[in-house]
């Protein structure tokens, strides 16, 4: 499957183990996502999948593997220096700052990338932080919105804003969890154009258990059983897989 | 006995169910299937009063559930086996048993004859019967779940996802309580992802995505053709 | 050495006064997750119910007994139009809510009871002999009946049927409500037996000092302290803390004034704060 040079794998994971005590969340993790991809992760509940996830955002540090980021091993890095590696993560727990506007949700993020919280400047004098805010509102459909306060926003904006956020910090790598939980049809849908319009500049891995959206957005899947990689292929291949369906439906 | 019209939540401004219509009849085991993050224990909670209700009805007996204190529905007849198990750790397995027990009309007689009966069920709780809850294993405390809403005498259970996370011998024992549930007329409202066994113990089964329910057929229907599950429940 | 006697004997009698006090405190606070600032004030109005009563019946014990009930009737009514309203907000409003009714307490107090000073007499005459020491029976009473009502309470809370329901509403309301317990129920009941132990602790300790509008607010002090020292929610942590900071300062009094030997209390607080915030005879979170 990989006919990929190894340069141009963005992130290459190699036997990521974590164990908690006893409990093994995760036994032998690899898998390598080429820059530029999207990347689906599926499994049932308890598969190690938020897990991972906090492996790779620094948030848990693993008991043994390597996580290589463009070639560096970013594995037990706490999250603020993953940050600066340009890995942004979004969450399932909505992380706006709900007093203040949605532009400003997204200026502070920019900032926190492009000026090192200059304390001494106003920060109307950042036009290029405010430019970039802007150029991302865009990105997720909430340019007319840029003046509203976010807890006013509905939730799908919200989490749209999230991933906003997210976006705002300039990854090379998004880390996106559950993006489509608790939306309506027409915002999972809205949310999906809005993954399809960003992932041309990013490399993206996305958590989910809306099986339409994964499977319509991933160009690769990994499917995680137990803590441990199941199968790994494009969509319709894992659909295809009679393993898969077992461990889904449990026959 | 226990109708859901129509019902519309919300999780703050999350707006989690979309009408959402299901019906369990007196001494049915209905099932109520789905993945992960659909709305199936979201519309357990809503009939618990534990998510804000914001269109439709719930009726149990003709009565609207809405008004009813959350302390109320357990003397209704409405036992709740939710996902996470909620034993109360610092007490004993007796006394969680007793905090069903410990009800208004119930003379002492009845108290033993219900402890009696769940510890048939369950002889291990007899034998732990003086142990903290928090040091029971996964499938005790689900044991231990189940009988605490046992001795409510209830005319139904809300039972989520009980075989998550056990292993296949004691999934195979909750299969068969269920079974033992069912005979003696109780109903039961099972949400669950195991497909076998949720077809094999249920009647009727609802089939939910994204917060509404999709599908509704007779588990007959579900076996004969199996791809609506592998539409709904598989990749 | 006399002294040190002396003092160990006022830290363990004081510290089973103060027990009883913080363990209301802590009931509540472990059921409720109220910050009851007018605990107090409960205690307070108490000593001034038990001191009128015994003004006209002469009987200590009974003044003890209407004490405990008038308050608990008193904390029951504050609970349910106070502070059941309030539930589900912001911790802050139960915070001010409870400031407000101790601020209430005590001017009525002064308007009912007038400035000077109460007096209840001691319900047990005449001195001990320990050695060559002598020490006030009426103490040593004091001790042994704040420690069988705190064992009554403990009692209660492990075997009785409406024990089981505060334990269970205290570790998980939801669920202890799908159970059919009455939670609101639990909570009035709750605050009414912490009222009444709190009264029972002011006339207990009247023959102390003499009762005063202001005397609650050094023992809503202290019992805080010893609420956090001994783990918030924990009533037998709380006891041990209780005897154990007053001891302290009672041993403090021996170099300094006895006003100045609450720093001690201060100190034990900042110190379990920065070092073991979960309480100091809490076993170690894992």
């Amino acid at each position: 499957m990989s006919t990929l040079t190894s340069a141009a794998q963005i992130l290459k994971v190699e036997a990521l183990t974590v164990r908690f005590g006893g409990l093994a969340a995760l036994t032998n993790v690899s898998l390598a996502v080429p820059a530029g991809e999207i990347r689906g992760i599926i499994g049932p509940n308890g598969a190690g999948k938020s897990t991972f996830f906090n492996c790779l955002t620094g948030v848990l540090r693993p008991t043994s593997g390597r996580i290589l980021f463009n070639g560096e091993n970013i594995a037990g890095l706490p999250p603020h220096r993953v940050s600066r590696k340009a890995i942004a993560r979004s969450y399932q727990i909505t992380n706006i700052l709900p007093g203040a506007t949605v532009l400003e949700n997204v200026r502070i993020a920019s900032q926190s990338r492009r000026h090192n919280w200059s304390m001494l400047r106003h920060h109307r004098a950042f036009t290029d932080v405010i430019d970039r805010a802007r150029a991302v509102l865009a990105d997720v459909g909430l340019a007319q919105k840029e003046d509203e306060i976010a807890s006013n926003l509905s939730h799908g904006e919200q989490r749209n804003l999230e991933i906003g956020i997210a976006l705002a910090t300039e990854p090379k790598l998004l880390c996106l969890d559950e993006p489509t939980a608790g939306m309506s049809v027409t915002e999972t849908q809205a949310t999906v154009e809005l993954i399809r319009r960003i992932a041309r500049d990013l490399t993206i891995l996305i958590v989910e258990h809306d099986m339409e959206v994964v499977m319509g957005l991933a160009q690769t899947i990994t499917v995680l059983n137990y803590g441990e990689v199941l199968a790994e292929g494009p969509p319709a291949e894992i659909q295809a897989n009679p393993r898969v369906q077992e461990v889904y439906l449990k026959t | 006995m226990l109708v859901l019209d129509n019902v519309d939540a919300h999780y703050g401004k999350s707006h989690v169910l979309h009408g959402v219509s299901i019906e369990v009849r007196a001494g049915e085991v209905v099932g109520l299937l789905g993945r992960n993050g659909v709305g199936k224990t979201t519309t357990l909670k809503a009939i618990m009063g534990m998510a804000r209700r914001t269109g439709g009805r719930i009726t149990f007996e003709g009565r609207d559930l809405h008004g009813v204190p959350p302390h109320g529905l357990a003397g209704l007849g409405i036992a709740w086996v939710p996902e996470e198990r909620r034993i109360f750790r610092l007490l004993t397995v007796l006394e969680n048993l007793r905090t069903g027990l410990d009800r208004p009309g119930v003379t002492p007689a009845r108290r033993e004859e219900l402890l009696e009966k769940v510890y048939a069920y369950f002889p291990i709780l007899k034998e732990r019967r003086n142990q903290a809850g928090g040091t029971l294993s996964g499938g005790e405390q689900q044991m231990l779940a189940i009988a605490r809403a046992m001795v409510l005498e209830p005319k139904i259970i809300l039972l989520d996802e009980p075989t998550e996370g056990l292993m296949p011998r004691m999934v195979a024992q909750i299969q068969e309580i269920v079974h033992a549930l069912h005979r003696e007329g109780v109903a039961i409202l099972l949400v669950e992802q195991n497909v076998p066994l949720t077809l094999d113990a249920a009647g009727r089964v609802y089939i939910m995505e994204k917060g509404t329910v999709r599908h509704h057929a007779s588990s007959a229907e579900l076996r004969a053709d199996q791809r609506v599950i592998h539409e709904y429940l598989g990749v | 050495m006399d002294q040190i006697l002396i003092q160990t004997l006022h830290g363990l009698v004081n510290g089973m006064v103060l027990a009883m006090v913080a363990s209301g405190l802590t009931l509540i606070f472990g059921i409720m997750d109220i910050v009851n600032f007018a605990h107090g004030d409960l205690l307070m109005l108490g000593a001034f119910v038990g001191a009128s009563v015994l003004g006209v019946t002469g009987n200590y014990w009974l003044a003890l007994l209407a004490a405990a009930v008038v308050i608990a009737v008193l904390g029951a009514a504050l609970q349910v139009t106070t502070l059941r309203p309030l539930i589900g907000r912001d911790p802050l409003t139960t915070i001010l809510a409870t400031f407000g009714v101790s601020l209430v307490l005590q001017k009525y107090a002064l308007w009912q009871w007038g400035p000077s000073v109460r007096q209840i007499s001691e319900p047990v005459r005449g001195d001990f002999t320990l050695f060559h020491l002598q020490y006030p029976w009426y103490r040593i009473v004091t001790a042994i009946l704040a420690g069988l009502i705190i064992a009554a309470l403990w009692l209660f809370l492990k075997y009785g049927k409406f024990g089981i329901w505060i334990r269970a509403t205290t570790q998980d309301r939801v669920m202890a409500q799908a159970m059919g317990i009455p939670v609101p129920l639990v909570y009035t009941a709750v605050f009414a037996i912490g009222s009444a132990m709190a009264a029972a602790s002011g006339v207990l300790f009247g023959p102390f000092a003499g009762v005063t509008q202001t005397m609650g607010f050094d023992f809503t002090l202290r019992a805080f302290i010893v609420v956090v020292v001994g783990g918030m929610g924990n009533l037998g942590g709380s006891i041990l803390a209780s005897i154990f900071v007053s001891l302290l300062e009672a041993y403090a009094a021996i170099v300094v004034s006895p006003a100045q030997a609450v720093i001690v209390s201060f100190i034990v607080l900042v110190l379990t704060m920065l070092f073991r915030p979960t309480g100091l005879f809490v076993p170690t979170p894992k």
